[in-house]
């Protein structure tokens, strides 16, 4: 029998990272995550690791960086207001394809908007935010479980692309306690770091590297890119191998189904509670739960619409995902939503509710 | 060996593959920084364990000598160098930034890293204006000096006061050391070269954060020659940005300055 552990969404981050072998962590206090940066820092220097509050969330991405840049594990973790301070750290990230894991504890937005649950961030984290057109992959947990074994995944996909991968998780799956099997997982080899920044008396080939300015990354640290071109052509390429290989997803009851959600995070366990009671009054649905958010898992979601499914999107936003389910399937799919606005309460505590869906199921079917 | 043959040799050999050349316009002082680096790094068998994270701007030129460098955002070099001193503990890690890097849009790192004592050397060109973008305001520029964005020259009732960085870092418990040096004499040149040996030893015996400000000149936006330049630093600069050692201290003079304070605390409770 496996030993389970009854852990926080946030704080199953941590575990998640030691797990993976974490180097190193750099954040500042932001709610709802402030639960992450307390673990680590009361967990990884008992570790021997390195733990740093930063002064901001822009110096915590810019440590990140150095800490990537060096070779070594790192990751930060933050919310809405803090994420969008990140930006510009990302996209050096990003020029420099160095791989780092991010966390998000999702709140409400705009501005400092709401401490609470909400699915507001979608666009800015999947269409990557800073300046310069980049591509972060973006995995979303649904369980205090899939927290842990998502981060583990995410320091993998980092190392194997050399490239930044964000944990998308919100305030609910952040916030709750459940039981969790915390273990090592193996995803197997990564490429080793030729071009971590160690000193140049440190490196095998005794040669200089430097992690400098466009036209010199990861990707060709030694040489450099010989034209602002060649530098794109290699991310471009990078771009298309993750999209094409890291697409995951999990479907839910919906080979037989008339009506597939579409759903990720906290309101897609909303949608099974709801799918459950429809399912009791012989109403055919089913649920395609995006687990990578970028790459989004459109052929799923198109093979259903092509057969002729209706499709229903919920998300707590008003309406972000929506536009890459719309964009994903036939133009005479009927594509349904429910989001924030459906809330059970006005204020930013209000959810939407699995009564709320199957009322929504039964009126579309 | 000479001095200057083994330098060219380890330290400043020139990448010629590399985009950014060791030099500047005519009569920059920023690359006479870097060779100072340059050799001080080499004098104490440094360059090989060395790290330098960059600042963005013409200070940046640094990257072109023959040691291991990283550049992330534009003031973010104090967080690089941070995380990597912190994970690298056995490395030896310094920022070499300009003025508006390091002071404007990078003050908050600073005086951060500062704060925490971070083990690190950082090294501030300063040229009192934003060379790389064409000579603007900085927040170094001095009373009535004509940039790009002051063309009536810096007015306090609008522009307000040059900030003195190593004065500021000299009065935070966690630097160690806070120097400024300039290049306009020969005499001046030495000192900065023993400022800059002095820092690097703080860092050697983990004495905590320690500063060395370097006055630089930048004819092209300054509109002078390169001598009349010089010039300028003697008569000008050097008056509002004085030229020496500010604290040279070691981390214990710190803690047990902060222990007398909570004993006397505790003392009169």
């Amino acid at each position: 029998m496996t030993e389970r552990t009854l852990v926080k969404g946030n704080e199953a981050v941590g575990w998640g990272a030691v797990n993976a072998g974490c180097d190193g962590f750099f954040g500042y206090p932001i709610t709802p995550q402030n639960s992450v940066i307390e673990w680590f820092a009361r967990e990884l220097p008992a570790r021997g690791k390195v733990f740093v509050q930063s002064p901001s969330e822009t110096s915590a991405i810019m440590m990140v960086f150095g800490g990537a840049a060096a070779g070594r594990r790192v990751l930060t973790s933050t919310s809405g207001p803090g994420w969008a301070l990140m930006q510009e750290g990302m996209s050096h990230l990003a020029a420099a394809d160095l791989p780092a894991v991010v966390v998000i504890t999702q709140r409400g937005g705009p501005g400092q908007g709401s401490v609470r649950h909400a699915q507001m961030d979608y666009l800015c984290v999947t269409r990557g935010g800073g300046n310069g057109g980049y591509k972060n992959i973006v995995l979303a947990p649904a369980s205090v479980q899939e927290v842990h074994d998502l981060v583990q995944l995410a320091f993998y996909l980092a190392d194997k692309y050399w490239n930044p991968v964000i944990v998308l998780s919100d305030a609910i799956i952040g916030l709750i306690s459940e039981t969790v099997e915390l273990k090592a997982l193996e995803f197997g080899p990564v490429p080793e770091k030729t071009w971590a920044v160690k000193g140049r008396a440190n490196h095998a080939e005794k040669v200089v590297r430097r992690m400098v300015h466009t036209s010199v990354s990861a990707g060709k640290i030694l040489e450099g890119y010989p034209t602002y071109l060649s530098w794109m052509a290699y991310k471009d390429d990078k771009y298309k191998t993750m999209a094409a290989a890291e697409v995951r997803h999990e479907a839910y009851r919906s080979d037989d189904a008339d009506l597939v959600i579409v759903a990720y995070g906290y309101p897609s366990r909303v949608c099974k509670e709801a799918i459950h009671r429809a399912r009791t009054e012989g109403l055919k649905v089913g649920l395609i739960r995006p687990i990578s958010l970028w790459p989004f898992p459109a052929a799923p979601i198109r093979e259903k619409a092509e057969r002729g499914c209706k499709i229903l999107v919920v998300e707590d936003s008003l309406g972000q995902m929506v536009d890459d389910v719309k964009a994903a399937v036939p133009d005479n799919t009927e594509v349904h939503f429910l989001g924030m606005l459906s809330r059970h309460l006005p204020d930013d505590s209000g959810m939407i509710l699995p009564k709320t869906v199957l009322d929504k199921i039964r009126s579309i079917l | 060996m000479s001095e200057a043959a083994v330098t060219k040799e380890r330290v400043g050999g020139l990448q010629r593959s590399y985009w950014l050349p060791l030099q500047g316009c005519p009569g920059c002082q920023h690359p006479v920084v870097s060779r100072l680096i340059a050799e001080v790094l080499e004098e104490m068998d440094l360059d090989g364990s060395a790290i330098i994270a960059l600042g963005v701007g013409c200070a940046a030129c640094i990257a072109g000598l023959n040691i291991d460098a990283v550049l992330g955002s534009h003031g973010g070099a104090p967080d690089i160098a941070t995380a990597i001193k912190r994970l690298h503990p056995e490395r030896f890690v310094l920022t070499m930034q300009g003025d508006g890097d390091c002071i404007a849009i990078g003050a908050g790192p600073l005086i951060a890293a500062m704060g925490r004592g971070e083990n690190i050397t950082i090294i501030m060109a300063n040229n009192t204006n934003y060379g790389t973008t064409g000579g603007q305001l900085a927040p170094t520029t001095v009373m009535g000096q004509i940039t790009s964005t002051t063309p009536k020259g810096r007015d306090q009732q609008t522009e307000g006061f040059p900030i003195h960085a190593a004065e500021l870092a000299a009065t935070f418990q966690g630097v160690s050391y806070s120097a400024r040096g300039a290049l306009d004499t020969m005499a001046n040149y030495q000192r900065t070269k023993k400022f800059l040996r002095r820092a690097f030893q703080k860092q050697l015996d983990r004495e905590g954060l320690s500063f060395v400000e370097v006055i630089s000149a930048c004819p092209p936006n300054w509109h002078m020659t390169p001598l009349e330049s010089v010039d300028w630093i003697t008569n000008v600069v050097l008056r509002e940005f004085p030229v020496g050692e500010f604290k040279n201290a070691k981390r214990a003079d710190a803690l047990s300055r902060q222990q007398g304070k909570a004993a006397s605390k505790g003392n009169a409770a």
